[in-house]
């Protein structure tokens, strides 16, 4: 088994579209999550998952140098941004891409799916 | 190209797939398949004298590999011990004797054609693992550098180890939208080899040859699919032109050329298919332009050309593909059914001015109505946008001839 995060890329785009949407149309998105959710980890695929809070709360952390840097915001300036996330345990890259399926399907945005190193110890 | 080179690129797939599924690396199946041709050309002139290779130089070269691979694998076990231990555990079926197993190549192309990879990427690696042409061969092919080639190459392996591409037939739901990307992959190589988008040769028929072999090997694996014996069939067709197709340099256009000229064995085979794909009743893509051709192969001179079966042909291709690029092939048999009028008024409609066959189209349309400047600008148009020698000489011929 090979651990794979799906994770959730919003842009501007998405934020417009979010906003658009009428509380009926997000509680929809919200169950449709949920159900995914409940689908992933009835599999026994689920590891974690969730979604980020908005991206000005991120802080960003540099301890390279000889002094910790601390900057509010986030580390790339791009408008794309972390939405959110699952990681998942599947036997292949088209049993991770079926779940990618279903989970851009329930979360109304594209899902990137990348595999992690290596597996988790035992 | 040497006797035993030649078979050995025949083999080259099955040796590599039957390689991969008892090793489970496609790196040390493609280098173990290579340390079998070095024993095979050094070997086979003495132990064959005859015939040059022996009785079953598939399991001969597949044998000879795997041993290579095994004393390579023992060496290394030494070294990466962890190497060895992951092997064993992603490879269940490892101790599988290594036979010549058909879907062995059935998986290998799959998985070269996996849509997780960008299509240049698919092409490469189907050439190279499954067609067993070299890095510099295909680089030259699609006239990139030999090292930007490699590197596509070897990124497209590393993907396949490190998202864990699997190495299988997709599942029978799958299967349609998974056998597309291979047919398109094939369908790719065959399209360059057709018409070079640019280098000296007009035709490489190397590439389109090699494009026939792969689909045929598919055809063999699923001799049920009529999107795969549609792609054969428009392939065989196309093909039986290819040495009429260019006469001194210059592109031939369909009704120049020389019909006595055309390969009638493989238009036997591909009337054959078309007939198959008739009677299975489920027209695509490929199968319509398949029976397109059928019908350009069947007309004795271009004078016979049953224009109206190719129009209804194109309309029903048209009704699944609504695509600009039908409707201009659609157009030109509507310009021998209704005129040049007719015609002209659908293609100028087309959003196709990037097309260096749009403006061809155009221009011979304007010149069979008399409008000799317009199709003068029409045939520079085409000509700015073309890279290939032979098709060039032939539109700035016709362009000369023009009142």
């Amino acid at each position: 088994m090979t651990q794979y995060m799906l994770s959730v890329h919003h842009d501007p785009a998405d934020d417009a579209r979010m906003a658009a949407m009428s509380p009926e149309e997000m509680q929809e998105v919200f169950q449709a999550v949920d159900a995914f959710n409940a689908a992933v980890q009835e599999a026994g695929a689920w590891v974690f998952g969730g979604g980020l809070q908005a991206i000005d709360m991120s802080t960003t952390v540099d301890n390279t140098g000889t002094d910790a840097v601390v900057t509010d915001g986030p580390f790339a300036e791009s408008k794309e941004y972390l939405g959110g996330f699952w990681i998942i345990e599947a036997a292949d890259l088209d049993a991770a891409l079926d779940w990618a399926k279903r989970g851009s399907q329930a979360c109304r945005g594209p899902v990137e799916v990348r595999p992690f190193q290596e597996e988790p110890a035992e | 190209m040497h006797q035993v080179e030649r078979v050995y690129r025949e083999e080259f797939g099955r040796v590599v797939a039957s390689l991969v599924r008892r090793f489970g690396d496609i790196d040390v199946a493609e280098d173990a398949a290579g340390e079998a041709l070095l024993v095979a050309l050094e070997r086979w002139p003495e132990l064959y004298p005859e015939t040059g290779a022996p009785p079953n130089p598939g399991a001969w070269l597949t044998t000879t590999a795997a041993n290579k691979a095994v004393d390579r694998l023992r060496r290394e076990s030494h070294r990466d011990a962890k190497h060895q231990a992951a092997l064993v555990i992603e490879n269940p079926e490892k101790h599988q004797p290594t036979g010549v197993v058909e879907d062995d190549r059935l998986r290998l192309i799959f998985t070269c054609c996996h849509p997780a990879r960008a299509p240049e990427a698919r092409v490469a690696l189907t050439l190279r693992l499954l067609g067993g042409l070299t890095v510099a061969e295909i680089a030259q092919a699609f006239l990139v550098p030999e090292t930007t080639m490699a590197q596509r190459i070897t990124r497209a392996k590393k993907k396949i180890a490190g998202a864990k591409i699997p190495y299988r037939v997709p599942e029978p739901a799958d299967l349609p939208e998974r056998l597309d990307a291979v047919l398109a992959v094939l369908y790719l190589v065959f399209n360059e080899g057709y018409l070079a988008t640019s280098g000296d040769a007009a035709i490489r028929r190397d590439l389109t040859a090699e494009a026939i072999r792969l689909v045929r090997i598919v055809r063999h694996l699923l001799p049920e699919r009529p999107d795969v014996a549609g792609l054969l069939a428009l392939m065989l067709l196309i093909e039986s032109r290819a040495s009429t197709r260019v006469a001194g340099g210059e592109l031939v256009p369909l009704h120049e050329q020389d019909r006595g000229g055309w390969d009638r064995s493989l238009i036997a085979e591909g009337h054959a298919l078309v007939r198959e794909c008739l009677a299975r009743n489920q027209p695509d893509r490929y199968q319509l332009l398949a029976a397109i051709n059928a019908v350009h192969t069947d007309a004795l001179s271009a004078a016979d050309t049953d224009w109206a079966q190719i129009a209804a042909l194109y309309a029903q291709l048209a009704a699944i593909d609504p695509s600009p690029l039908v409707a201009l092939n659609r157009a030109v048999a509507v310009a021998e059914l209704d005129g040049a009028e007719v015609a002209l008024a659908q293609v100028d409609r087309l959003p196709l001015a990037g097309y260096h066959a749009w403006h061809v189209t155009r221009a011979e349309l304007l010149r069979r109505l008399g409008r000799s400047a317009e199709s003068r600008e029409a045939y520079d148009a085409a000509l700015a946008l073309i890279d290939n020698p032979a098709e060039t000489a032939y539109l700035t011929r016709r362009r000369a001839q023009l009142a």
